[in-house]
């Protein structure tokens, strides 16, 4: 099997996919010639043609429309924004067009689209670029917003989204872009939306988390272990729906939960998360459920990044304090 | 330094065929319409104005929920929507309900519309149109993608959309006519100058004399048309439709037209931004009047003919009103069905408490 990072996963699902379905178009700023800025797209416009692939003019909101107004002609638009920071230029065609537009139509017209942007902070970008905005997405019922933490689920999920007959929110964390690589099959498999994976099986706690910090959580699982600790890992994939039925599961196993995301702490995919722990599972719980997060400012200039992200030792932190409690 | 501003808003003088008195004064652009295909643009009109008319009783009766007036831009609506075939696709803006209504809307699904249920927009599949846009200019993204999907599958057609002379100051306007541009989508983009965004006059919107000009910032073909004359309206869409499906890519249509009654039916009180003079002016300029004057003059018109539309627009809405009352009241559980192809866990379990609910 290939080892892949998850960019070039990424690159390999949108080929396969332009390659089994000819009403599958990929555009963006860039994306062409260029490739995408982080070279998502490479080679895709010379395989399939500028019909296919394709530079769109420099405006999200117009990128947006673009796509809705392809799915309308019947096609399948797969379109990146550069940065998902800039996602605010675009809010009201994802948001109040794409997602309504089943309902809005009594289910006369659908938006089968992906929306696939970079996102997530720790590579010193300057301003804007970096951000965790899934809560923002997840909070608008009609969209699914997808984050995967390995190469292999990049392309399954991805062929996922773009054959979903509804919008899906595909947001790649721009530090694991490169940062390691997987195996990847060949050809076409899918892994499903709305699917949570135990990344690690343990009995003592539960560390929920999606994208980058998924990996911090296996770092911290790690050196728990060390101290006896027995931590089990979950990787929700999928922010919106969320996948209870996995979460419950353990939480009823293991009795102590830490939720973690790279996200600010106000409002967010991790409020969620505890929020529907308590009301489904507290009598199965021995401590509170406890939250890894930022700071509740703006994501900070790159000098002060580092300090600013939460990382393995904030969660072994707060796990100490759930076995403790 | 070279200025170029005057050099550009002269070029924008008003295309007109009809002047008010009903009177040809362009006719080497009048337009190539039967007897019959004239008698039926006018027949629309004057059934588009009772509708209005009765619209707004039906609304100030309780029986209708939003509705936006469209006495006045009779010519601008219908007059586009005449040159269209009936595979090219509308965007509308929320008061262009009559042109959804001529490319075949049923009347009670457009009272629905107004009524707030989403009947409303399950458009007929040979219908190639969305529902009305709320936002103001989100349509114009939107009518670049269709164009450009348009001009992919190698057909024929037209994406045509609309808004209003407020609508031109949002970035989805400019983004819109832009990428329509840089693609040469088969698009028709127009603008219902009707001088006022609800209070705001165009003046206080901007500092260009035309918004036709706006065109020439991306590059795409512009014209200013007399929006209470309909043959005008007619041979510019017609035009700008002959460009686009042979590849010359999208046109920016400014009508200059005026609505008669308030913004919405939901408290808008004119008389706060408008002078009786401004209107006793605009009034004489009545889309109907004047096509009414030139289809008399060539004795295509009568009184029996006019009375013949109204009767029939009044039993036709009679009806529709009927039916859309008729209807069963919008549930939870449709609205909930209607968010995914397949429902997430989240909602099938809120669909089941509504199911419940909505069974007592």
């Amino acid at each position: 099997m290939a080892q892949m990072t998850m960019i070039q996963a990424i690159t390999d699902a949108m080929r396969v996919e332009l390659k089994n379905d000819e009403n599958v178009l990929v555009f963006g700023e860039d994306v062409g010639q260029n490739g995408g800025v982080f070279r998502a797209t490479e080679g895709l416009q010379d395989e399939f043609g500028e019909d296919r692939v394709f530079d769109t003019p420099l405006a999200e909101s117009g990128i947006g429309g673009l796509a809705i107004g392809l799915a309308l002609q019947g096609y399948r638009p797969v379109p990146e924004i550069q940065f998902f920071g800039f996602v605010y230029e675009v809010i009201d065609s994802i948001s109040g067009q794409m997602a309504r537009m089943r309902y809005r139509s009594g289910g006369h017209h659908t938006a089968p689209i992906t929306v696939r942007a970079p996102f997530g902070g720790g590579v010193h970008t300057p301003e804007m670029h970096a951000d965790s905005l899934e809560g923002l997405m997840a909070q608008q019922p009609g969209l699914k917003v997808v984050i995967p933490s390995t190469p292999y689920e990049a392309k399954g999920l991805l062929i996922s989204a773009i054959r979903d007959n509804d919008p899906v929110i595909f947001l790649e964390h721009m530090k694991l872009y490169r940062s390691f690589r997987g195996e990847v099959p060949e050809g076409e498999y899918t892994v499903e939306i709305g699917k949570a994976d135990v990344k690690k099986e343990g009995n003592d706690v539960t560390l929920i988390a999606y994208g980058a910090m998924v990996h911090a959580c296996l770092k911290a699982a790690e050196e728990l272990e060390k101290d006896g600790i027995s931590a089990e890992v979950i990787d929700l994939r999928t922010v919106s729906p969320i996948d209870y039925d996995t979460v419950l599961e353990s939480v009823k196993k293991t009795s102590r939960v830490v939720v973690v995301q790279e996200a600010q702490r106000q409002a967010g995919v991790a409020a969620n998360v505890v929020a529907e722990i308590q009301e489904r599972a507290i009598l199965h719980l021995e401590a509170p459920v406890l939250r890894v997060a930022a700071a509740d400012t703006v994501y900070p200039f790159s000098d002060a990044e580092e300090v600013w992200l939460p990382n393995h030792q904030d969660i072994i932190e707060k796990v100490n304090t759930v076995i403790n409690f | 330094m070279k200025y170029v501003l005057d050099n550009v808003e002269s070029q924008f003088e008003m295309f007109q065929i009809l002047n008010e008195d009903g009177k040809i004064v362009n006719k080497n652009s009048m337009p190539d319409l039967s007897d019959e295909e004239l008698k039926e643009l006018m027949r629309r009109m004057v059934y588009t104005r009772i509708l209005d008319q009765r619209s707004i009783a039906l609304n100030r009766q309780g029986r209708l929920g939003f509705y936006a007036p469209t006495a006045g831009q009779e010519a601008s609506q219908l007059g586009s929507q005449f040159a269209l075939e009936k595979e090219d696709f509308i965007l509308p803006g929320y008061r262009d309900v009559p042109q959804l209504i001529w490319q075949g809307l049923p009347l009670y699904q457009a009272f629905l519309f107004s009524k707030g249920h989403f009947h409303g927009n399950q458009f007929p599949d040979d219908l190639h149109a969305l529902s009305p846009q709320i936002i103001i200019g989100a349509q114009y993204v939107q009518a670049a993608g269709v164009a450009l999907g348009i001009k992919k599958r190698g057909k024929k057609n037209v994406a045509i959309t609309y808004t209003g002379d407020g609508g031109t100051s949002q970035g989805d306007f400019y983004e819109g006519i832009n990428f329509a541009g840089a693609y040469k989508a088969p698009a028709i983009f127009i603008v219902q100058n009707n001088r006022f965004a609800i209070s705001v006059p165009v003046e206080k919107q901007t500092n260009a004399k035309t918004l036709a000009q706006k065109s020439v910032a991306a590059g795409i073909e512009g014209i200013q048309v007399d929006g209470m004359d309909v043959l005008a309206v007619y041979a510019a869409t017609q035009a700008a439709r002959e460009r686009a499906i042979n590849g010359d890519g999208p046109t920016l249509i400014e009508t200059l037209t005026y609505r008669f009654g308030p913004h919405t039916m939901s408290g808008d009180d004119p008389t706060r931004y408008r002078t009786e003079d401004m209107d006793n002016e605009w009034e004489k300029r009545d889309p109907l009047v004047r096509f009414r004057k030139f289809l008399e003059s060539k004795k295509l018109w009568t009184e029996e003919d006019e009375n013949k539309v109204i009767e029939e627009a009044k039993e036709d809405i009679k009806q529709a009103i009927k039916q859309a009352e008729q209807q069963p009241k919008q549930k939870v559980t449709d609205l909930i069905g209607n968010m995914f192809e397949e429902l997430p866990s989240n909602l099938q379990e809120q669909m089941e408490i509504y199911k419940e609910k909505e069974s007592k």
